[in-house]
């Protein structure tokens, strides 16, 4: 089905998207050399690669975010130039992007036809979107309320809107970028059977993700992408995770966390009935209480925005405790006993923030000014009056060495190290003190193949070396493989528990949507 | 993405130089359309500022008040704060000047009384820019709005006590009495009298030192303390400087004091140097022009001098250029310096875009070159 030679006009064998040698440089970066990918015609075609390995540059050049510099593209077998989204549009491509573009107070069917109004009375188009969106609802499968407000439905929901607006321009061929970041297993899923039932129908969907199970459940083929170029394309039947992540990384990788059971002793982290209410008096933590003890890692699972940033946030003095209490190596932080995040960490507590973005670094500093960051008063690095700056710079030296931070250089400027890198700075600035509590947010969000390897092994040696460590995670995997217990947390409540070696991906998933609700279908307790 | 592509040099250094020129330019053909000529004019303007001594010591004059104003506004900068209070934060810095030295004007000399007068005008400048500071920290009211309004409030307030309190008995205008001639700042004459040169008569004193020594004390507050790393982290990242411990809501109020403390120094350049005593609106503009001058030198002390020697220029040459071309009134030398505020300070990115994509079409010919 493949057939390379087929370049005349459009017959039904060529394929829905050919792409020939493209490629595109940003100043002395080659994000794409000579990238050459067929998409066959009514297929799952998923392309992997770690951050920076091309597959954004690649689909923002499909999508007419960004010109290539040389290469063709050919979309069912005609070779087309596209220069901007419409153009795209225009060829029949649409795209799901990770993040929605969607107008949150618009009903579903405004959403739709915004800016692909059928006639300029508003009334009118409303009518005939009406109609095919009924139409495009019932061929594949979309079941959404066309008049429901957007911003009240679920992520999941929110999704098939983004495809329906694509197909409603008229998509046939389909671009996700990462779509499964946010949902829980079961809307994973949906969409997946969604994206069976439009292969059904003749779309072919491109699907990008970091996510190898993914690949391996839903795909006809995988393309895989390292450092700008394509280094394999494989039919998703003859392959396996492990081969492609070695494809990925350029040499084996351990995908598995490699550690002997907990050894848990006395507790050393305690949240006693934490409440936490916004500005708006939302509770955005729900009388929450956990322990973490001594030798063991606690993983925090859920969706993302149900409380875990918030919790984080109090655990580590950011936000004041409002209501309930944190114990703290046995210090009690509450109401009255007000600490701010510097007392948390004399308190030997470490905290990897959840975005090192927008908490755990500053992007404009030297990474030597990121590697004292919480630690800038400590006498180590100061003088009587100025800073020691030598000292400073010495500290983030050893720290690159120690974490093989690359490049090592305490001079670069934060934002210009990879997103692996900046966060093992990140989790060596923590680490290096040997905190009795540890507390990461996201360890390996935003983290290629090879680091998170690393990562993984340094949080686990710390909880050797008999410290309490708490892990918050959206990645499902990540929580089962590297954490000894894990708790489920859904609308700023914990909702459930369990050892490790009993979760899986069925069970954790019916308490993150909260379909474990009733305690008794899935016999696990619940608070 | 786009502050990685270009080198240093082109970014603080090419840039800021090209804007200037087109600030020139576009001045260049208003006086065109009022009839002059534009060489002549530029060449007014280069001889009034620097073609004679005392045309130089006018400059640097003027110049010892931008430094002040400018490093004012670069430090709340550097906390993400854009100060824009530095015209009342003088006034009434230089309100606090004026009274420590009629109050002791008759028992010390000038070298006696300058702490007591740094310190006094330190103080107020200090707590005129401590109230929007505060508003700001802990009650949400934006420093922008409240420090224009502050402004008013300051001249209003002088006013007031410049005509009803300060006014010299049996005089007119509202101005203070003259501090005594010891304790008002040696000028650059007596300085230079004392090694045996003899330079031409300006008001151009002694505080031209301590604006210098400002750019060092706040490139060593800015870069090589805790304070100062805890103000840069602020005007980065708020959040990240919450999640490192720092108090942010202190650390704003005391960098908005560090700022108001360094606008007021023009008060020593005016009220205890130039002028002598306590006028109205001595300021002139200045802590406005601050702004331009902090933009234009990228916050940076260094930067800070030298926009400060251009917009001292700017000033002294511009007085020179009206005065020898009637056509070219005082207003359209302020319509100057605001071409050259609008280009370096409003559109000093305008021009960014095209110098990379040149820069890279350079750089990438060379790079194929060498391969």
């Amino acid at each position: 089905m493949l057939s390379q030679d087929n370049t005349s006009q459009g017959t039904d064998r060529s394929p829905a998207i050919d792409l020939r040698k493209i490629n595109k440089s940003f100043g002395p970066v080659k994000a794409n050399k000579n990238v050459d990918l067929i998409v066959a015609k009514g297929s799952i075609h998923g392309i992997v690669g770690e951050n920076g390995a091309g597959k954004s540059t690649l689909m923002s050049i499909l999508y007419g975010f960004y010109e290539a510099d040389s290469g063709e593209i050919w979309v069912n077998g005609k070779l087309t130039s596209i220069h901007s989204s419409k153009d795209a549009i225009a060829t029949g491509i649409g795209m799901v992007h990770q993040h929605f573009m969607l107008i949150d107070t618009f009903t579903v069917l405004e959403n739709v036809m915004l800016g692909a109004e059928q006639s300029s009375s508003l009334k009118q188009s409303k009518k005939s979107a009406r109609a095919e969106l009924q139409r495009l609802s019932v061929e594949f499968g979309l079941a959404v309320d066309p008049d429901a407000i957007t911003g009240d439905l679920a992520v999941g929901l929110q999704q098939r809107v983004e495809i329906l607006k694509a197909l409603y321009r008229g998509a046939e061929i389909l671009i996700l970028d990462e779509p499964t970041g946010v949902l829980t297993p079961q809307e994973v899923q949906q969409l997946f059977d969604i994206l069976s039932a439009l292969r059904e129908r003749g779309v072919s969907v491109m699907l990008i993700t970091h996510k190898l199970q993914e690949i391996i459940a839903i795909t006809d083929e995988v393309t895989v992408m390292r450092g700008g170029t394509m280094v394999a394309t494989r039919e998703t039947a003859k392959t396996n995770k492990e081969e492609l992540a070695e494809l990925m990384v350029g040499r084996k990788v351990l995908l598995e966390v490699d550690k002997e059971s907990a050894n848990p002793q006395q507790v050393l982290l305690e949240a006693v009935n934490l409440t936490l209410r916004d500005s708006a008096g939302v509770a955005r933590l729900d009388d929450v209480s956990l322990q973490v003890r001594a030798g063991e890692i606690v993983g925090i699972a859920g969706v993302s925005g149900n409380g875990q940033t918030e919790l984080l946030d109090v655990l580590s003095g950011i936000s004041a405790v409002q209501q309930g209490s944190v114990v703290l190596n046995g210090v009690t932080i509450d109401k009255d006993n007000v600490l701010n995040a510097k007392d948390f960490r004399h308190l030997s507590l470490g905290h990897v923030a959840e975005d090192r973005h927008k908490q755990g670094m500053v992007t404009q500093f030297s990474a030597r000014e990121c590697a004292i960051m919480g630690f800038q008063d400590e006498p180590e690095f100061n003088g009587r009056l100025l800073m020691d700056n030598a000292a400073v710079t010495e500290h983030c030296t050893n720290l690159m060495q120690q974490f093989d931070v690359r490049p090592n250089n305490p001079h670069l400027k934060a934002a210009n190290f990879s997103g692996g890198n900046q966060q093992k700075l990140c989790i060596a600035r923590e680490i290096e003190r040997q905190p009795k509590v540890l507390l990461v947010g996201q360890p390996t969000r935003g983290v290629d193949i090879g680091a998170i390897e690393f990562i993984h092994q340094q949080i686990v040696s710390l909880r050797d070396a008999g410290n309490a460590v708490l892990v918050v995670s959206v990645e499902l995997e990540e929580v089962m493989s590297l954490c000894d217990r894990i708790l489920v947390m859904f609308e700023g409540r914990i909702v459930g528990e369990m050892a490790a070696v009993d979760a899986d991906a069925q069970k954790l998933g019916l308490l993150m949507g909260n379909a474990g609700g009733d305690d008794s279908a899935t016999g696990v307790a619940t608070q | 993405m786009s502050n990685k592509t270009l080198p240093t040099w082109i970014d603080v250094g090419v840039i800021p130089l090209i804007n200037v020129c087109l600030a020139f330019l576009v001045s260049g053909f208003v006086i065109l359309l009022i009839g002059e000529s534009p060489l002549e004019a530029v060449q007014y303007m280069i001889t009034g500022a620097f073609g004679y001594a005392e045309g130089i010591g006018y400059t640097l004059y003027y110049s010892t008040n931008f430094i002040f104003t400018g490093l004012a506004v670069a430090v709340a900068f550097h906390a993400g704060l854009f100060n824009i209070g530095g015209e009342g934060q003088a006034y009434i810095g230089g309100l606090g000047v004026g009274l420590m030295c009629m109050s002791l004007d008759s028992f010390m000399p000038w070298w006696a009384l300058i702490p007591f007068a740094i310190a006094a005008g330190a103080a107020f400048g200090a707590a005129w820019a401590f109230i929007p500071a505060y508003l700001q920290a802990y009650r949400g009211s934006h420093v922008v709005i409240t420090t224009i309004m502050f402004n008013f409030i300051a001249s209003a307030l002088m006013v007031y006590l410049l005509v009803n309190v300060l006014i010299e008995p049996g005089t007119m205008s509202p101005q203070s009495r003259v501090i005594a001639d010891a304790a008002i700042l040696p000028s650059m004459k007596d300085v230079f009298a004392v090694f045996g040169v003899n330079i031409a008569n300006s008001p151009l004193n002694i505080a031209l030192f301590l604006a210098l020594i400002c750019c060092v004390l706040v490139w060593l507050l800015l870069w090589h303390t805790r304070l100062g790393y805890a103000i840069r982290m602020i005007g980065f990242n708020e959040q990240a400087a919450v999640y490192s411990g720092i108090n942010t809501r202190r650390t704003i109020v005391i960098t908005m004091c560090i700022s108001g403390a360094l606008a007021a120094m023009v008060g020593i350049n005016e009220v205890m140097g130039a002028q002598g005593r306590v006028l109205l609106d001595y300021v002139a503009g200045a802590g406005f022009t601050g702004i331009a001058v902090s933009l234009m030198g990228r916050n940076h002390p260094v930067g800070i001098i030298i926009a400060s020697l251009l917009f001292g220029a700017l000033y002294q040459g511009g007085a020179e250029l009206s005065f020898e071309v009637p056509s070219i009134t005082r207003d359209l030398v302020v319509v100057i310096q605001g071409l050259v505020i609008l280009f370096c300070g409003a559109l000093s990115l305008m021009i960014k875009p095209t110098i990379e994509k040149l820069f890279m079409k350079f750089f990438a010919a060379k790079e194929s070159a060498n391969v």
